[in-house]
């Protein structure tokens, strides 16, 4: 008989034994990576270049001093950073359910759509006449906001949430101005449960902040509210659904006491996700809102950004809208770019500007695709999915874990450590073992109001498939702790790194790379 | 629906568990009449309907690779490797959150401790954050980090700051009642700033080089702020600028805030780009954003971690230095990944080639008859004085297929001395035929 | 030797006729490692509650109050430089700074050890 035979073995060891360690520090795919800066590439460059042919007018204007930074070549340089995306989680690779964050699925034909010559090689600066197909999108995505929010009017130029938050609070207080108000009204009302972001900018807009209390099922405190009304209130800031994953029911009663009182109502809308296509802001009371496009309307989070944050806003506030913004004249579009511009226009108080220029077009393409995608009926339905699997969650870990408040959730459900109570385990510990389970923490120790918060937002994106396991998964977490194992204290053991010495850090910052000595 | 995964089975199954009669049911806290309100929008669509549409859209648009391109005052036309778009479209780039658990986010960290890095050694600082929204806004917050350092309320703006940034800084500076004091329009860079400076003033805001194009030397106000206790804040739009002009840092500057966008990022018609934010360590404390800090793990491994948070509006709320919360993090990779593969020596030669693009274009249209060109000294960037109105020569230049440029009416529409000005930007992407056919129509439209 | 307290968990201490202050061991446990401290310069004069000094940890920043009203006259740089000493010894070696009184009745009015002992668990 003839046979063509390789030479391996093909019967396993039967009993194996691992080494504690690997002589490079690698672990089969998770490569240890240098830093750039460690490659000795000075001197290099891995750009091919036509070598300047020497005219060189800067005179005293020259550079002296060396930029010291290496070149490194394309293999050199494509590894190194693919070796970096292994050790990152993402949505791409698993349930990342963190709370307020909305860490939905990213389309990658939005990616594509943005990349089309025609949005991403255009210029902010060159002729209107040769950008109307941009004005056009940027036209047709506030058409959309407008619809779903129910609102009047949208700015679209700030950068991202916290920007649109600003836009939102800076019209408020041009509208103030405009009624000779603004000494006297300098009082802002946020929930404790509220975003950082919320007293930063009323601070930013020279507000001071008073915290609204919550009453016991996690909503504000509507008679606590009506006893801080009064004529030097400004504004107030509510996140509806609320941060506590709660639909604010008393919230049309909030937005006559704020208005019976002459203030104006500002609503964070980070959580508008859970809403979209279902319930409109404008029938609700709101003045303004910020819309997270990287939230809501799927657009890349990036590892932390560039994101996208229109303002909706009411009719009282719309005037003080800041430039730019896009207005259709005659079948063409043009943008209206300076305060004396918009005054011509007849908005006698416009806002002002709040970046170079016209915004996040790359993620209003992204965010536009999206909806286009949707339709009305899918974001309906994302948003009903996104609530539906929440509750999912919420009514599978009751068995185990303790949530905060009583009742269905919106798009999250919250948590607190009770159900940690006595077992030595902590909220951090949880979440960090849930990193070696393959999952990403939910976000932790947020809201503040809520002792050893966890709050958990699996989004539309998920399978019950896959939310079955992820529930099968911390509730083994939240037994393990209550049966004392020790090891969770130490979680994650399989990551690409273990617990990181923060305080270490922030003892003896160092935030750039030396030469060693 | 091709992005929702649930089937209606299984969300029957689900609403059983739930308790629930129907979904409309979790949402029972939302008043009656509000909930389910008719929306006028179209149905969803495939994959194809929406290529359809928006091509359509971005078909009417004239791209800058597509001819002869000269426009720039903030943003510019760069080459960009093809490495760096596939770099932060890999997934756990693009789809990854703000680096809040380091122990998987180590790629995010390091990458932004190396966007650090290049960002301070560029712009000769000793520290930088890990990115703002863009250069105008990184430009609002530094005037407040001014204002918080010094505890004064009076900014002072040179008239060769880019007029939109100069409208950020007002905006956010006045909203906390600070004086906000402008130069006037300084189209050749002989204004006197240290004239203007007093000792209220928290900073005085300078662009370099200037939003005409001029080069300008900042020692001496750098001096005049020191003298009197004011920052010097210094903007660079033009980032490439910084492989072949001396570095904010090397000219005392205490803030440098930069446009990142020529760095990696693309023109995007004005956004997503990256802001740079740099200082001296004395002062990081009172930045804003993120930073992202070296420590090691349990195991002593080397590790990072987002660094000083306290500073932060999640921590200190409103007494926090900035509202910022997300920031540009895929753009701040794509300029790392960029820098990168330039490296230093990379950088001064592209620098050098966008100097010689712009001295060869201006040489070949100050030939024209009745065409002045202001700037004496330049990089990338210069001013032309027309014989006519600027807008209207750029409307035509732009039917004849050539982008000519920013006319000075697009930015400052209501000084009548910026009708005829025309900048134009010259990068490493102008061929010799573009500057032919950018000269021939000007002559023709003059 | 007299300690007093404030609800804003301050400790002070009559040394002669300086008052020597702190943050107490309940505050530095609630705010975790401590990570900097800013302290203000000799010879500012502060009103009782103003804010004076900061102090951070990773997780955590907060205002340290003038507990009473005064000038400074000495401040403990040794916790600038090594926050870490707020933990170990907040009550005694990481006192914070020295102050001239204003007003004597002030001290008076502050809490005594039990009283905040008490103030902390009902808090």
């Amino acid at each position: 008989m003839g046979m063509n035979v390789q030479g391996r073995p093909t019967q396993q060891v039967a009993e194996s034994v691992a080494p504690s360690s690997t002589f490079t520090g690698n672990r089969a795919l998770q490569i240890e990576e240098s830093l750039i800066f460690e490659k000795n590439a000075f001197d290099e460059t891995g750009v091919d270049l036509p070598e300047p042919v020497g005219v060189n007018r800067l005179g005293a204007h020259a550079r002296q001093s060396p930029i010291n930074l290496p070149g490194l070549s394309e293999p050199e340089t494509m590894r190194h950073y693919v070796r970096l995306s292994q050790k990152n989680f993402s949505i791409d690779s698993g349930p990342f359910p963190l709370g307020s964050c909305t860490m939905k699925h990213n389309p990658r034909l939005n990616e594509k759509m943005a990349r089309l010559p025609g949005f991403a090689d255009i210029h902010p600066l060159q002729p209107q006449s040769t950008v109307q197909g941009a004005l056009e999108l940027i036209d047709e995505l506030a058409h959309w906001l407008l619809e779903l929010t129910g609102m009047p009017a949208v700015a679209m130029s700030p950068k991202a949430g916290a920007h649109g938050e600003l836009c939102g609070m800076m019209a408020i207080k041009a509208a103030l101005i405009d009624r000779g108000e603004a000494k006297s009204r300098t009082r802002v009302l946020a929930p404790e449960s509220a975003h950082g972001t919320n007293p930063a900018t009323a601070a930013q807009c020279g507000f001071t902040v008073d915290a609204i209390p919550a009453d016991e099922t996690g909503r504000i405190d509507l008679e606590a509210l009506r006893q801080k009304m009064g004529p030097d209130v400004a504004a107030i800031m509510v996140t509806n659904p609320n941060t506590c994953g709660l639909f604010e029911r008393d919230i049309r009663a909030i937005a006559d006491a704020v208005h019976e009182a002459g203030g104006y109502f500002y609503c964070d809308g980070a959580n508008f996700n859970a809403i979209a296509g279902k319930v409109r802001p404008g029938d609700l009371g709101v003045d303004a809102m910020h819309i997270n496009l990287h939230k809501t309307f799927s657009t890349p989070h990036g590892g932390g950004g560039p994101g996208a944050g229109p303002v909706v806003l009411s009719e009282a506030l719309a005037p003080f809208a800041p430039v730019p913004y896009v207005v259709k004249e005659g079948g063409r579009y043009h943008l209206v770019e300076t305060r004396r511009a918009a005054e011509a226009e007849g908005e006698s108080h416009a806002g002002g500007r709040l970046t170079a220029f016209h915004g996040q077009m790359g993620m209003f393409v992204r965010a536009l695709s999206y909806m286009l995608s949707h339709g009305g009926d899918g974001i309906r339905q994302a948003a009903e999915d996104a609530v539906l699997n929440a509750n999912y969650v919420l009514a599978r870990l009751k068995a185990e874990m303790t949530p905060a408040f009583d009742g269905y959730c919106m798009h999250e459900c919250l948590f607190d450590d009770e159900f940690l109570k006595g077992t030595g385990v902590e909220t951090i510990d949880f979440a960090k073992a849930m990193i070696d389970e393959g999952y990403h923490p939910m976000t932790m120790y947020f809201p503040l109001v809520v002792h050893g918060a966890m709050l958990i937002e699996p989004t539309e994106s998920e399978s019950k498939q896959e939310l079955d396991r992820f529930c099968d998964a911390l509730l083994s977490i939240a037994r393990r702790a209550k049966a004392g194992d020790q090891s969770l204290k130490t979680a994650p053991h399989f990551a690409p790194r273990r617990r990181l010495d923060e305080t270490g850090a922030a003892r003896n910052p160092v935030l750039r790379w030396t030469p060693a000595e | 629906m091709r992005y929702l995964p649930l089937t209606s089975g299984d969300r029957r199954a689900m609403l059983e568990r739930i308790g629930a009669r129907n979904v409309d049911e979790l949402f029972r806290d939302v008043p009656k009449d509000a909930l389910n309100a008719p929306i006028d929008l179209p149905a969803h669509k495939g994959e194809l309907e929406v290529e359809r549409l928006l091509g359509a859209l971005a078909a009417k648009n004239r791209a800058a690779g597509a001819g002869p391109f000269f426009v720039g005052c903030g943003a510019y036309k760069h080459h960009v490797p093809a490495t760096v778009d596939h770099v932060i479209q890999r997934s756990e780039f693009l789809t990854s959150y703000t680096p809040y658990q380091p122990e998987i986010a180590q790629g995010t960290l390091q990458y932004l401790f190396e966007f650090q890095t290049q960002v301070a050694a560029l712009t000769g600082m000793e520290v930088a954050n890990a990115s703002m929204y863009d250069g105008s806004t990184a430009c609002g917050e530094a005037a407040l980090m001014a204002r918080r350092v010094t505890k004064r309320g009076r900014v002072v703006l040179s008239g060769g700051l880019h007029p939109h940034y100069a409208a950020v800084v007002r905006t956010n500076s006045e909203l906390l009642g600070d004086k906000v004091v402008a130069a006037p329009m300084d189209v050749d860079g002989k204004e006197d700033l240290a004239a203007m400076i007093d000792g209220d003033t928290a900073c005085v805001i300078v662009q370099n080089p200037d939003v005409f194009g001029n080069l300008r030397d900042l020692s001496p106000i750098a001096d005049a702020c020191r003298a009197h206790g004011a920052l010097l804040v210094a903007v660079v739009t033009e980032t490439v600028s910084l492989g072949a002009v001396k570095s904010p840092g090397e000219m005392g500057a205490d803030i440098v805030v930069g446009e990142g966008q020529s760095i990696g990022v693309g023109l995007n018609f004005g956004g997503p780009y990256v802001g740079l934010f740099a200082t001296r360590q004395k002062y990081v404390r009172q930045m804003p954003g993120r930073l992202c800090g070296e420590t090691k793990d349990a195991e002593g491994k080397r590790g990072f971690v987002l660094t000083l948070s306290t500073r932060e509006q999640h921590i200190r709320r409103d007494k926090a230095t900035s509202n910022i919360c997300t920031n540009s993090g895929l753009c701040a990779l794509a300029f790392t990944v960029h820098m990168t593969l330039l490296g230093g020596e990379g950088l001064r030669r592209l620098a050098m080639l966008n100097h010689e693009a712009a001295c060869k274009t201006a040489d070949a249209l100050a030939r024209i008859s009745g065409v002045e060109l202001i700037t004496k000294s330049y990089f990338n960037e210069f001013t032309l004085r027309l014989p006519k109105n600027a807008t209207e020569v750029v409307e035509f230049l732009a039917t004849k297929g050539v982008l000519a440029g920013v006319p000075g009416g697009r930015l400052w529409p209501n000084d009548r001395q910026a009708d005829n000005l025309l900048i134009i930007a010259a990068t490493e992407c102008v061929r010799d035929a573009d500057i032919d056919a950018f000269a021939a129509a000007l002559e023709e439209v003059l | 030797m007299t300690v007093r307290y404030t609800k804003d968990h301050e400790w002070v201490r009559m040394d002669g006729d300086v008052a020597v202050v702190g943050i107490t061991a309940h505050a530095a446990e609630q705010l975790g490692d401590v990570v900097f401290v800013e302290l203000p310069s000799k010879g500012a004069s502060f009103k009782q509650h103003a804010d004076m000094a900061v102090v951070e940890s990773v997780k955590a920043a907060s205002d340290v109050f003038a507990p009473i009203s005064g000038e400074i006259v000495d401040v403990n740089t040794a916790i600038v430089d090594d926050p870490a000493r707020v933990n170990a010894d907040p009550a005694g070696e990481a006192w914070f700074v020295k102050m001239k009184p204003a007003d004597p009745a002030e001290f008076d009015g502050l809490m005594d050890e039990a009283a905040y002992n008490a103030f902390t668990e009902n808090a």
